[in-house]
């Protein structure tokens, strides 16, 4: 797999969406000036007519999409993490969420990804602010192909949706013809000794730690947990229940994402010990993103140590 | 549009006022002064110009109404409550538990809202995807939207205000509620907003002025001069208004902004609101 050209997330959105657009009619991207960051450059030439630029003005594009999915269309609001998830927010619960409207949030730069543009592009709190709002459903690939997978499935779900896409290349994981469905996890290995539950780009690094563990005789088991909610309860379960041992990796802050998710399951069953690698709630910097993630022990090297000691 | 004369949308005006004041008054809860400075916009809208069919809310092709102010809606709902959008007893259970008649409009909850409102400067952009939607998909149906002078105080009404300008959406009639009260005083004392109907026409909108946004035959000419205007250009009616309009002690007094009459209160807006009947 490393083997194969490294690639953004963010590019299986723009060329799932251009595909979907041509299948569906009804299918929009709503830009707010920075489509060209986001991918959406090739819908706007090939699709003009289902595409809108609200310019700089996010919150009027999460109200806009609204009202156009009250009458049949499935707006994708396009732009980055930290904004279609904080300076929206309210527009999502009011106007996508309390009414339960068919709009998809879709954001590129998330995480620590926008790594020189600095803390304020730089989104670690998105997915745990948005997961608190009822109805939306909180998304992020691990791959170029399950990206594609996800915008795809995202499109022939209804409801409110948050997709959130890496803005740096990364590894591809998956081949073309793997299945993905929104609220089941993705099982990539099975292992008996610990279970490392990841999301986004981090999925890569646990596939890393387990190799690295296996070559010690841990056996890992690897879960892609593409969506924090609605969550795969069941899967968390299954880890709790009979491996009882679990490691969540994310690039999001520590709080509220995906490993407050899992501890939360598990907290609830009263069993299983939960170690969370992620943003350890702090402001990020201009900086290489692997080092940002590293800062943070969100490493291969961590996670092996953290397993090891469990 | 609907044959309906002046004579008979003023005295609907006055019976949806008298619902206002009944709703309020069994809630002990709600929004008066404003839902009574928005009675003829309301009621113009609903039973003159809007192409609706109470028992297809969801039609495709319907004229929409978005409550931007949405804490105004008793008299949205005393209207789509006579309409017959669902029985006009359920008037009386306005904000209590169960009833499709939230302290905010719900278009979940309750049939004939077109979006949900309630948090303030949101329900613009809402309609402008609307109305965007009409124009993609070549429909000839219009979206009616209200707006409160302090709302405008919120930054997403002028976003949408953008948006509705560059994408040309003749399609779309706002009603600006100039009433120039909101809750800690007059709109001059919070913040002041110049000559909002100016301020769209800056924004590229065509500014129609109502001086008298109480008076049904004003209101009707300008509606009709707004759907017969077809330049490219939003429509913003700048409607002066008088916050509690038809009740004497309600009328221009910013304390009835959120708040129920008593029973002596009740028993005298009714009193005044019923002579205000046209024989």
């Amino acid at each position: 797999m490393s083997e194969l050209k490294k690639i953004a997330t963010r590019d299986g959105f723009g060329d799932e969406i251009v595909a979907l657009g041509k299948e569906n009619k009804n299918i929009l991207v709503v830009d707010c000036d920075i489509g060209k960051s986001c991918k959406s450059t090739k819908f706007i030439h090939e699709l003009p007519d289902q595409h809108v630029n609200v310019g700089i003005a996010e919150q009027n594009g999460a109200g806009v999409a609204a009202g156009l999915a009250t009458c049949g269309k499935i707006p994708f609001v396009v732009t980055y993490a930290a904004f279609g998830s904080m300076r929206m927010c309210e527009m999502i619960r009011q106007e996508i969420c309390y009414t339960n409207l068919n709009v998809k949030i879709a954001c590129s730069h998330g995480g620590v990804t926008p790594a020189n543009d600095g803390a304020s592009h730089q989104a670690i709190e998105d997915m745990g602010i948005l997961r608190t709002i009822p109805n939306i459903s909180v998304i992020m690939p691990a791959d170029y192909n399950s990206a594609r997978k996800l915008v795809r499935a995202a499109a022939e779900t209804y409801g409110p949706m948050y997709l959130r896409f890496t803005r740096d290349a990364i590894p591809q994981i998956y081949g073309p013809d793997v299945e993905f469905t929104i609220g089941k996890a993705h099982l990539v290995q099975d292992g008996k000794d610990v279970a490392i539950i990841a999301n986004g780009d981090t999925v890569r690094l646990a596939i890393e730690a387990a190799k690295e563990l296996a070559s010690k005789g841990i056996e890992a088991r690897v879960v892609d947990m593409h969506t924090i909610k609605p969550l795969d309860v069941d899967c968390v379960a299954d880890c709790v229940n009979s491996i009882g041992k679990i490691i969540t990796v994310e690039d999001h802050n520590i709080l509220n994402g995906l490993g407050s998710a899992v501890c939360e399951v598990a907290a609830e069953m009263g069993k299983g010990k939960v170690k969370r690698v992620g943003i350890q709630d702090r402001f990020g910097e201009s900086a290489p993103y692997e080092r940002l993630l590293a800062k943070n022990g969100v490493t291969v090297e961590n996670i092996v140590k953290i397993a090891q000691e469990l | 549009m609907k044959d309906v004369s002046i004579k008979e949308l003023k005295n609907i005006a006055t019976d949806l006022r008298m619902k206002v004041v009944d709703m309020v008054w069994k809630a002990q809860s709600g929004h008066p002064g404003g839902s009574l400075s928005a009675a003829e916009f309301v009621t113009a809208c609903y039973f003159k110009y809007m192409n609706v069919d109470p028992k297809n809310p969801n039609w495709a092709d319907r004229d929409r109404f978005v409550l931007s102010k949405g804490h105004v809606c008793p008299i949205q709902y005393a209207a789509l409550g006579t309409l017959g959008y669902f029985p006009v007893e359920t008037l009386d259970t306005l904000r209590k538990e169960g009833s499709p008649l939230q302290g905010h409009p719900s278009m979940v909850k309750c049939p004939g809202i077109d979006i949900s409102t309630g948090s303030l400067g949101q329900g613009l952009a809402c309609a402008v995807g609307m109305a965007l939607a009409g124009k993609m998909d070549g429909k000839s149906y219009n979206v009616y939207c209200a707006v409160g002078d302090g709302e405008s105080q919120e930054g997403e009404i002028w976003e949408a205000a953008n948006t509705a300008h560059k994408y040309g959406l003749d399609n779309l009639i706002v009603f600006v509620d100039f009433n120039n009260l909101q809750i800690d005083g007059t709109c001059d004392e919070v913040m002041p907003n110049g000559d909002l109907g100016k301020k769209f026409e800056a924004f590229g909108w065509e500014n129609i002025v109502v001086e008298d946004g109480n008076d049904m035959e004003q209101m009707c000419a300008a509606i009709d001069k707004a759907l017969a205007s077809k330049n490219g250009k939003p429509k913003c009616l700048y409607c002066k208004t008088v916050k509690g309009k038809g009740v004497s002690y309600m009328e221009n007094v910013c304390a009835w902004h959120g708040v129920a009459p008593n029973d002596a209160e009740y028993e005298q807006a009714m009193t005044e609101l019923k002579a205000q009947i046209i024989a």
